[in-house]
């Protein structure tokens, strides 16, 4: 029951912490924060990694290939795919002053 | 190789590792709060995303299961053509869609710790495996649902079958029955998964396709939040600190954005949850297109931009449909020549995602020091000379302050009745998605300009530079 313990209580300090650290963004950058945040929310890639290649090693096979195979692909798109794209947005925020230059 | 794999299975060193690629996504997330530092922060949490997957492998000891590496070749592909592929104008299914993917892959990871891979037998292991394959296909097919709706693939409007709160609420009640009593009665798994499956992915579906247009901003967020917490729950199930921090800063991050938007359009989270939107169910008033005032167009709009002093633009979601934002800015700098000042009024929820109007904004590089939030601008709009609306409707509806019982009552709204002289450039006068109508459109001071604002626009600023 530790780990479990422990789990939870990180999983409650990060929310909090989550929670404290958006409160300092303005609204001008919420759609790339927003896109951000989606991008890390493909964290779960970790998960299906080392649960596909424990279902590879121990488990069936050719079912733990196709889901985590599934699995692996989505998380790694929403990965790299938000981190792109929120970088191509922030790209275009810039001042004035930058252009004149 | 194997002392290493031992060293890094050490508690302590995992919670250390864990720690600083924690605090890393923080700092990242921290930068990412100013424009000048965003792309720094962006690249940060992209590179501890990478330390983590490293991490993973090797302390998994993984390194060497040759098919993960075929598979997240495949999604590297992917996202690359996806980048290539996609315009900027698409951005807001394109989140979307990413965001369901996340979902999915909380779905299998789900899946997989059901059966006992990568997780032990357990109460606690069962429960969270079954609330994260839940909350994981909600996300999925909520957010598909949403990018088909954004993409305009079916109708944006709010969509409810009969009775839709109370089969709403029946499934959400079901489903937190299933996650209870699963682990307490001897059901087949697969029954289990099923049923787990069926609820929540009708559950998504009803929910988004009751969302009309205007509480789309507010649906996004809500469901990014929940690819957050499904990822966050996933890794309680296998028991991975990582997993459980990271995704669980997104999970509340987007819930805070989700109440920053529901303040704004002065709603409560759980009417949106169970789908009491915005959009009046009893639309008895007519249009008031027949009534609106014409004295104002005797006075030649023209000549009244170019007299003017102090301009304020308020853009909204026509704008966005209509592509006309390279216009906005052509229209915005014609202004400044002739002497004015032009700032742009952002409501909080104008568009279809957080901050919309900025992103728009800015890729027609207009100074996001010009952009003002609306509690900055709101009392500048009784000494401005004309207020330019833009495909906005229900954000600058004085009803919002004064007919009590209209849907949109008590949202707070931008100023625009105040200005001097009004231009709107919307498509028609029909109410907007809240179908209340725009008590605004019989003011005396307002002048119409109807149509697509591209079109529009480009006739006004033809005229505007004639003499």
């Amino acid at each position: 029951m530790g780990l479990e313990l422990t789990l939870i209580g990180i999983f409650i300090v990060s929310t909090i912490v989550g929670y404290f650290l958006i409160n300092n963004v303005p609204p001008l950058l919420h759609t790339p924060l927003m896109s951000g945040m989606n991008a890390l929310s493909g964290i779960t890639l970790i998960g299906a990694l080392i649960a596909t290649a424990i279902g590879l090693k121990e488990s069936n096979p050719i079912i733990s290939a196709i889901l985590g195979g599934i699995a692996i692909v989505v998380a790694t798109i929403n990965v790299v795919g938000g981190f792109g794209i929120t970088d191509k947005m922030l790209k275009m925020f810039k001042k004035k002053v930058k252009q004149d230059e | 190789m194997n002392n290493l794999v031992d060293f890094l299975n050490t508690p302590v060193v995992q919670y250390v590792i864990s720690g600083i690629l924690v605090l890393l996504v923080m700092y990242g997330i921290y930068l990412m709060g100013k424009v000048k530092s965003a792309r720094l922060g962006n690249a940060i949490s992209a590179l501890s995303m990478l330390l983590a997957v490293i991490f993973t492998l090797i302390s998994n000891d993984i390194l060497d299961v040759w098919q993960l590496y075929v598979f997240l070749f495949i999604g590297l592909l992917l996202s690359g053509w996806i980048a290539v592929k996609t315009s900027m104008i698409k951005t807001p299914q394109l989140v979307a869609t990413l965001n369901g993917f996340g979902g999915l892959a909380s779905v299998i990871v789900g899946l997989f710790a059901l059966y006992e891979i990568g997780a032990d037998h357990s109460v606690f292991g069962q429960i969270t495996a079954i609330i994260a394959l839940v909350v994981g296909m909600h996300t999925f097919v909520g957010s598909v649902v949403a990018a088909l709706k954004l993409a305009q693939k079916i109708k944006q409007k709010s969509f409810s079958f009969k009775h839709h709160t109370l089969i709403l609420t029946v499934l959400l009640v079901l489903m937190i029955a299933l996650i209870v009593v699963s682990p307490l009665i001897e059901l087949n798994l697969i029954v289990i998964i099923f049923v787990g499956l069926v609820i929540s992915a009708l559950f998504g579906a009803l929910f988004t396709l009751k969302i009309g247009g205007a509480d789309m901003p507010i649906a996004i967020s809500l469901l990014n939040s929940l690819s957050g917490v499904a990822g966050a729950i996933s890794g309680l199930a296998i028991g991975n600190v990582l997993l459980v921090s990271i995704a669980g800063i997104v999970g509340a991050s987007g819930l805070l954005l989700t109440q920053i938007m529901c303040k704004a359009m002065n709603r409560r989270l759980l009417d949106i949850l169970l789908g009491k939107t915005s959009v009046s169910t009893q639309t008895n008033q007519k249009p008031v297109a027949t009534e609106v005032k014409t004295d104002a167009s005797t006075k030649d709009p023209i000549k009244v931009i170019k007299e003017a002093k102090k301009v304020i633009i308020i853009p909204g979601y026509g704008m966005a449909i209509a592509q006309a934002q390279f216009l906005v800015k052509e229209l915005a700098d014609l202004i400044k020549k002739n002497g004015a000042s032009v700032k742009f009024a952002i409501h909080p929820v104008a568009g279809r995602m957080p901050g919309h109007m900025n992103v728009l904004l800015a890729e027609v590089d207009i100074d996001y020091d010009d952009l003002y939030e609306m509690d900055t601008i709101n009392h500048e709009f009784k000494d401005s000379d004309v207020a330019i609306v833009i495909g906005a409707n229900d954000v600058i509806n004085p009803a919002a302050r004064d007919k009590e019982g209209t849907p949109i009552y008590g949202m707070p709204i931008l100023n625009v009745d105040e200005a001097k002289q009004v231009f709107i450039f919307n498509y028609d006068l029909k109410p907007g998605y809240s179908g209340v109508n725009n008590s605004l459109y019989q003011k005396n001071h307002v002048h119409f300009f109807l149509g697509n604002a591209k079109e529009t626009l480009s006739i006004f600023i033809g005229e505007m530079k004639k003499n």
